[in-house]
């Protein structure tokens, strides 16, 4: 690429930063269309059975009802690949909370009155929402999600773990996790004659045009759909999701734009979650601490109309060499909501899980944690025997811990005392994978030396629209205010979502290929330039999802200092840091803030975000944001973020892997790991609320949570 | 059924008072709105939906996170909890009106805290930006105003300007709650200002 | 939520009449719970008397050295207030560790009291709630009942009252003022909120249309040290798994005064009334405040999941204690 100096990886400024501070940046549910109107769900009250009856009389009798959409009366779709998106198409219901009615009315109040107005009748049957890594009904399933085998076994993991001279044989357990972004998922539709335009609030754009018009019958050019402002996603708006499908239904019905914002407390039920993981971990070593055997076993929930097989036992692949391995899942289909995409799905609860038995170990073998993790350093890949494109795993952990002081550690659990505080440290790696999908961008010379770069992107809060103007400016060597980025419209060309972590990798590839394509044909033109320019277009397929011979991750290591308050079992974070390789930083501030932004999921995960599902009645009980704990300001102290100059050429032009999710993963067992060198109390279930770490330290046996979960 | 619901004229762009409906007057960001509003309408609302101004967000709709927040008289409340008709002739500030509001300002700057939060890339998606901003204007100025929070020492002296360091400001700022973790910038961002 | 008529009120009287003229009628203060359960179709007011801008909005000290709060205080100025805050720190501190400052600028101090349990099987109008609904049963004690009650819970209910404020208020002996159709009336705060017994639905002695006009601090235990304390899930803006709020005044080596409630345990919150009489004439030693603590937590019965709350609450109490009277005061 042309060298600009430091157009690339500098800490430029969000684009969009100006609009958001001044509250002009629109979200989905801010398109005030003239006659726009607005639209209410009615969800199940049962978790398992039919619909017998919708009652709609006194609903549609309200001021301003326009009217009440259910199975009986709503547009017949195209049957969906995504059976989640099935809404209103038949009286099922498959779990608790899944949609049953629409109210449309003129204004917020009146939907929300109309929708307290349905009366639905139902035959409900018995329902089973509890998992247990017994239940009759588990069954491996041929792949876990991402598309990773479910089951992989090399040599004679148990008989090797038998034999082995340091044993951990444990299980841990993840709750159930909901990603409540800020923004509740949310779309405004309208119907130009023929043509549906939707302003919906995605990951990805281009998907939901393309299942929109599957769904409606439509030409793909007969949809668009906007994502300009996104408020943030974590997964859940990876997929396209009921509230656009439900507008562009109400839309089409009553005529007039409508909007569908969900109730934050129906979004546990209708947006995906992070899947309950049960996890088996076995690990054998020599007295040294050299991995001899490695079993990861993982039991999951999926729900009745969707497998979703979290693959969280898949990064004990990836991670650390032994020569004799299994590392399985198994699922376990309940009359529960449909679990999907939550912030490094696999990784964030596996890595929780690996990194807290090699803690174990380290405390069972008397090594220390770093140590350890740099013996079991693998050469190629366990799992594939690939080389890696680069791994430095090594000098994340070296580098975090002269940061952190770590040599100063006394490794004796419970050695540290600040008055009734335990004071501990601990440590976890992180890893996430390199994954890179095709994309299309078109870049645009004018003849007053602006250039406009054309990509159906979008930003969830990454900062996209910033690292693709930034990507073009450099490959075009010119000044970054010289480069305007166009993105967040299906009209654009088009572009995968902003998800695992692959965003920037698979649009920065589209938008380097364009501009180095019009950078070419800059540099043959002689004489002034055509009045509407010059145009370029590039589509990576081929190049971006070839195979590589390269095991590709990025890695990391989380160093994380806790107090644990005997008086009240709550535990604070005093220290957070993080050390990456992720190859190139492309925008130090913005790359910054996504991995203090995983760390602090992390530190959630760890400490205060759980949910619960009540068998009785189906319903995940911590529905909204005063039950679920997201982290809130005072639980989060001043997170560092560092990273190590990674050179790979086997990723992409940029020379980038993802940082978006790798902040969430091990987070959460480096404060477990902490948590433990405080107390000398082993937790293995999270999060580490006060109930359980008092019990914990009381010396009292910790209830088991009946409720699955 | 009350002597005022009745009081004042109907403005016939917005229907007109009943039984379940009132005329209020709202000094929105220094501009004064007359408005006939549903009772079950709550200020966020109304400023979303009847002034099209939506820099206040609608997060939770129950005061459990903080992205409604704007100033009412001066003080910054979760705009998600207020009946609209229980504000008539209430000064109200939303992030719109705030650069305006700052001492000095012209409509082009922003107010220091807006400022500061893109230097100190103190939000990512920024949903949550507007309420955190409002709630730090409002946070500055409970401090100022001597108000002690859940840190303060208890032995600090009644009535007198409490000093915001960042446990004061991460404590102060807890009821606006930021997915994306930005926690970190926005103590930055808000110490900036202080400074 | 359903349509409802609305009316200001200028005076405490004016209010009582506008409620008796309007069936189905909710005073409203700050709002902040009781839009919130507007919203779930949990409170479903005909009409609202605003009482928000009564002029009941001062902290005044009276002429017996007593402070009288006025109902439509709000909680950040309570907590603001100096004479509070160097009489009464304890209430101070139990105000300002709930919610968060937005919530705290519009919540009043009558509604404080008054608001109601954060129990989700109350919250949610699909499951069944005795308090909410009499009769349909109670989805937590066999559910999710981890933040649940451990004392004075009835086969009906194990909710918990939610406020700070009112633990604080109740260690301080304070009396709530109401005015109703017979006219003002005086209830001991601690007895003012009830437990469930067989009428969950009930959460206070209140009686239709009453209407809070203040709180009143007792000028005894003035000035000594009190102190709250409380545990949550997270470090701010949640609500007490348990907490505690203490007063207490030693002489002569011996404890001459002591006030203790405990929160997040039980249907209101609860005067330990055991553990200050065993206090009161004993030294004050750890050793004195731990048996205390087992006194009157021994009437605990924890559900499944909630056994916790009672050593939770004792090590908070024990700990609150030895801070109010440090070893060296001993």
């Amino acid at each position: 690429m042309a060298d600009t100096g430091t157009t690339l990886g500098a800490p430029a400024e969000r684009r969009e930063g100006r609009d958001k501070v001044t509250g002009s940046a629109r979200y989905a549910a801010e398109q005030t269309d003239a006659g726009r109107v607005h639209a209410w769900p009615v969800v199940a009250g049962i978790a398992h059975g039919t619909v017998r009856a919708v009652h709609t009389g006194a609903a549609l009798a309200l001021p301003g009802v326009l009217t009440v959409l259910s199975h009986d009366n709503a547009p017949r779709l195209a049957p969906a690949d995504d059976a989640t998106l099935a809404v209103l198409q038949s009286p099922r219901v498959p779990h608790r909370g899944w949609i049953v009615a629409l109210v449309v009315a003129e204004t917020l109040e009146e939907a929300r009155a109309g929708a307290a107005a349905v009366r639905v009748d139902y035959d409900a049957v018995p329902h089973d929402v509890t998992l247990t890594d017994d239940h009759p009904d588990a069954y491996t399933p041929e792949q876990a999600n991402g598309g990773s085998p479910a089951h992989r076994e090399q040599g004679d993991p148990e008989a090797a773990f038998a034999d082995a001279e340091v044993r951990v044989d444990t299980h841990y357990r993840v709750p159930p996790l909901h990603n409540h972004p800020m923004e509740p998922h949310a779309a405004t539709a309208r119907w130009d004659g023929g043509r549906l335009v939707a302003h919906d609030s995605s990951q990805g754009a281009t998907t939901v045009r393309t299942v929109l018009a599957s769904l409606f019958r439509l030409a793909e050019d007969d949809v668009t759909v906007i994502s300009e402002h996104v408020g943030g996603g974590f997964g859940s708006k990876g997929t396209p999701r009921p509230p656009v499908v439900l507008a562009a239904m109400a839309a089409r019905e009553t005529g007039r734009p409508v909007t569908v914002a969900l109730p934050r407390r129906f979004m546990a039920a209708l947006v995906g979650h992070r899947a309950p993981t049960l996890h088996r971990f076995r690990l054998g070593a020599t007295a040294d601490g050299t991995l001899t055997s490695s079993l990861h076993e993982v039991t999951t929930h999926t729900s009745r109309i969707k497998e979703f097989v979290e693959q969280a036992a898949v990064p004990s692949r990836v991670m650390y060499a032994a020569p004799h391995r299994l590392s399985s899942h198994q699922v376990v289909p309940l009359d529960v909501p449909s679990p999907s995409w939550m912030r490094a799905p696999g990784e964030a609860p596996g890595m929780y899980a690996v990194e807290s038995a090699m803690d174990e170990l380290a405390v069972e073998a008397g090594l220390d944690p770093v140590e350890l993790r740099v013996t079991n350093e693998p050469d190629t890949e366990p799992d594939s025997g690939k080389p890696f494109s680069s791994r430095h795993l090594v000098e994340c952990l070296r580098e975090g811990a002269r940061r952190f002081d770590w040599a100063r550690r006394d490794p004796r659990p419970r050695s540290r005392a600040e008055g009734p505080l335990l004071v501990g440290t601990g440590v976890a790696a992180a890893t996430y994978p390199v994954m890179i999908n095709p994309a299309q961008a078109t870049a645009h010379g004018t003849p007053d030396g602006r250039f406009v770069v054309r990509i159906n992107a979008t930003d969830i809060g990454t900062g996209a629209r910033t690292v693709l103007a930034q990507i073009a400016a450099h490959t075009l060597g010119v000044p970054l205010d010289r480069v305007h980025v166009d993105m967040g419209d299906s009209d654009l060309p088009p572009a995968p979502l902003a998800g695992g972590s692959s965003g920037t990798a698979s649009w920065g590839w589209a938008v380097h290929d364009a501009c180095t394509r019009l950078a070419a044909r800059l540099a043959g033109h002689t004489g002034p330039l055509p009045d509407d320019g010059l145009r370029t277009h590039a589509d990576t397929t081929g190049s971006a999802d070839a195979d590589s011979p390269y095991a590709r991750h990025a890695f990391g290591a989380h160093f994380a200092e806790v107090t644990v308050d005997t008086v009240s079992g709550e535990v604070r974070v005093r220290r957070l840091l993080g050390v990456y390789a992720a190859g190139r930083i492309l925008n130090a501030r913005t790359a910054r803030s996504q991995f203090i932004g995983g760390m602090t999921m992390g530190l959630g995960m760890a400490l205060t975000e759980g949910s619960t599902m009540d068998g009785a009645s189906g319903a995940f009980v911590e529905s909204d944001l005063a039950a679920y704990h997201v982290p809130a300001h005072a639980d989060v102290p001043d997170i560092e973020a560092h990273w190590i100059d990674e050179e790979d050429p086997h990723l992409n032009p940029m020379g980038s892997k993802g940082i978006g999710e790798i902040g969430i993963v091990g987070t959460a067992a480096a404060i477990g790991n902490a948590v433990h060198h405080a107390t000398g109390v082993r937790y293995r279930e999270l999060p580490l609320s006060p109930d359980k770490v008092l019990t914990g330290l009381t010396g009292l046996t910790p209830p088991i949570p009946t409720p699955t979960g | 059924m009350g002597s005022r619901e009745h009081s004042m004229g109907a403005d016939d762009a917005t229907g007109s008072p009943d039984r379940h409906h009132s005329e209020v007057t709202l000094r929105v960001n220094g501009k004064p709105h007359t408005l006939i509003v549903d009772h079950r309408s709550v200020l966020l609302d109304v400023l979303r939906e009847r002034l099209d101004l939506v820099g206040a967000k609608k997060g939770c709709d129950h005061g459990q996170c903080g992205a409604c927040t704007v100033l009412v008289d001066g003080r910054r409340v979760n705009g998600c909890l207020l009946p609209a008709v229980a504000l008539d002739g209430c000064d109200i500030t939303t992030v719109e009106g705030l650069a305006a509001g700052a001492a000095g300002a012209t409509g082009e700057e922003l107010h220091p805290l807006q400022r500061a939060f893109v230097e100190r890339d103190a939000f990512q998606c920024g949903y949550c930006t507007p309420g955190q901003i409002c709630s730090a204007v409002g946070a500055i100025a409970e401090a100022e105003a001597g108000h002690p929070s859940h840190v303060t020492d208890p032995e600090a002296p009644s009535g007198q300007p409490v000093p915001l360091g960042p446990d004061e400001i991460r404590e102060r700022l807890s009821g606006n709650l930021c997915r994306c973790g930005a926690y970190p910038n926005i103590v930055r961002a808000v110490e900036d200002v202080i400074r | 939520m359903k349509p409802y008529a609305y009316a200001r009120a200028g005076s405490v009287e004016e209010a009582a009449e506008l409620y008796a003229a309007h069936p189905g009628a909710r005073y409203l203060g700050g709002g902040t719970n009781l839009v919130d359960l507007m919203k779930l179709g949990v409170e479903e007011p005909a009409a609202l008397v605003d009482v928000s801008r009564l002029p009941l909005d001062t902290v005044d000290e009276l002429p017996d050295g007593s402070l009288r709060i006025g109902a439509t205080v709000r909680n950040s100025d309570l907590a603001a207030h100096p004479t509070v805050r160097d009489r009464y720190p304890a209430l101070s501190q139990a105000v300002l560790a709930g919610a968060s400052g937005q919530l705290r600028n519009a919540a009043t101090t009558g509604g404080n009291l008054l608001q109601r349990t954060r129990c989700p099987y109350f919250q949610d109008t699909d499951e069944p709630c005795n308090k909410r609904a009499p009769g349909s049963g109670c989805g937590a004690r066999d559910g999710v009942h981890r933040d649940h009650a451990v004392l004075g819970h009835s086969p009906q209910c194990i909710a918990t009252h939610p406020s700070d404020m009112a633990v604080a208020l109740a260690a301080l002996d304070a009396d709530v003022e109401l005015y109703g159709a017979d006219g003002p009336r005086i209830v001991p705060v601690a007895e003012f909120h009830r437990l469930p017994g067989d009428h969950p639905e009930q959460d206070t002695v209140i009686r239709p249309g009453e209407l809070i006009t203040g709180v009143l601090l007792p000028a005894a235990g003035a000035g000594l040290p009190s102190l709250y304390r409380k545990a949550r899930d997270r470090a701010s803006y949640a609500f007490a798994l348990a907490s505690v709020a203490a007063v207490i005044g030693v002489e002569g080596g011996v404890v001459r005064h002591a006030g203790i409630a405990f929160g997040g345990l039980a249907h209101r919150p609860w005067r330990a009334r055991q553990a200050e009489q065993a206090l009161l004439g004993a030294a004050p030693t750890t050793a004195a405040f731990e048996r205390a603590a087992d006194l009157e937590l021994a009437a605990a019965e924890p559900l499944r999941d909630n056994a916790y709350k009672i050593r939770l609450a004792r090590n908070l109490a024990v700990d609150v204690l030895e801070r109010l009277v440090p070893p060296a005061a001993t």
